[in-house]
């Protein structure tokens, strides 16, 4: 991978808007905004009643997702073309769903819906039908995800990179700082992890920074070592999938995981280490 | 908006959402005197380090939940539009800052 094999700008989604081989779809967990108005023709996804499972903490399983994707009148020779807000977080986070799903033809929309809306660029309210597909995926791919056994396990060996804001690292906040500050039973990070928010590899407007600049943001200033596996997590999954995106698809560093659980999980588990205090 | 999501509503998380002791700043953008609709409000830490943004609501309102300090508040609109301001936050105090553009 490479980044024109899996990043478009808004001038290639304008110019394929209407393209019967190209579905867009608006990925949200606030699904108004779609229906404020979204990049023509799209459809929408919403992250948690679409793509988690409502009863277990889970995400859709193999058969859900194809159940989902049927309906929405995806079929597997689509280009999918992926974009939301809160800078695309839940739009790489259902990117990372298309490739742990084994669907190859996705793309992310540079900047996603900010870039979009700063650049006045059209918003319809027209909801497109599309007729229903057979939609097939494969076995989940165990290579795209972590689970808590394995993170503790790569504490010391493996990188960890926890991509949540500086404040909440530390142990000081317990969420973003847009969000009341509830959830994990603990305030900290895995010892050993290193802190990378999200936002580091981001533009102001949204669109992700420069090859180069995200190369020297991982290895120089964070002190990543490329030669080792990396375990990316944040609060709940989707602002790492924004780093699992960068690593494992921008910069086409193989072995990286993301680790969804998250500190929601890690913070709440009995008897695992937790590190606190400032990131080196 | 549920808490176990991430997420940055639009406008915000009401505060009526919120539990305990917060440390709230919060406020409202105007251009000639209407709402901005569509436009972003970031809060910014020490050298401009990103620590959390939200899209403005259908007043041009926004909210965060911040740890206590000084934060700088910048908005993004359509059309270039931008604004920059100082904010100090403190656990049970809702700091307001309106901001025209």
């Amino acid at each position: 991978m490479s980044r024109s094999d899996v990043l478009v700008d808004a001038d290639w989604a304008e110019a394929h808007i209407g393209d019967p081989g190209v579905v867009i779809v608006e990925v949200d967990e606030d699904t108004s905004a779609y229906d404020k108005g979204h990049i023509p023709t799209a459809i929408k996804i919403d992250w948690k009643k679409d793509l988690q499972d409502p009863v277990r903490r889970d995400f859709v399983d193999q058969t859900g997702f194809e159940a989902l994707l049927s309906e929405r009148g995806i079929s597997n020779d689509n280009t999918v073309l992926l974009y939301g807000g809160n800078n695309n977080w839940f739009a790489a986070y259902a990117y990372w769903y298309f490739r742990l799903y084994g669907h190859d033809k996705v793309l992310l929309l540079d900047g996603g819906r900010k870039k979009w809306e700063l650049d006045s660029r059209e918003l319809s309210t027209d909801v497109p039908e599309r007729p229903k597909t057979n939609y097939t995926a494969s076995a989940q791919d165990a290579s795209l995800r972590a689970l808590r056994d394995e993170v503790i396990a790569a504490i010391g060996k493996r990188n960890l990179v926890d991509v949540r804001s500086p404040d909440e690292f530390a142990g000081r906040l317990l969420a973003p700082a847009h969000l009341p500050q509830e959830q994990a039973q603990r305030g900290g990070h895995i010892p050993t992890a290193r802190n990378v928010p999200w936002s580091k590899a981001a533009n102001e407007d949204g669109t992700f920074r420069s090859d180069d600049e995200l190369r020297t943001l991982y290895a120089s200033e964070a002190g990543l070592d490329f030669s080792k596996d990396t375990i990316a997590y944040c609060r709940i999954g989707e602002r790492s999938a924004h780093t699992w995106f960068v690593l494992h698809e921008l910069l086409d560093q193989p072995n990286v995981k993301n680790y969804d659980g998250s500190w929601t999980e890690y913070g709440s588990l009995v008897g695992v280490p937790i590190e606190l205090g400032d990131g080196r | 908006m549920s808490a176990d999501g991430c997420g940055a509503p639009a406008g915000g998380v009401s505060v009526s959402a919120a539990s305990g002791s917060q440390a709230v700043v919060e406020g409202r953008v105007v251009h000639e005197g209407a709402p901005v609709a569509t436009g972003y409000a970031r809060l910014l830490g020490t050298g401009d380090e990103f620590v959390a943004e939200v899209p403005l609501g259908e007043d041009g309102g926004f909210r965060f939940f911040a740890a206590p300090g000084s934060w700088t508040l910048r908005v993004l609109a359509p059309g270039g539009l931008r604004a920059e301001r100082s904010v100090e936050a403190d656990y049970g105090q809702v700091t307001k800052v309106d901001v025209s553009l």
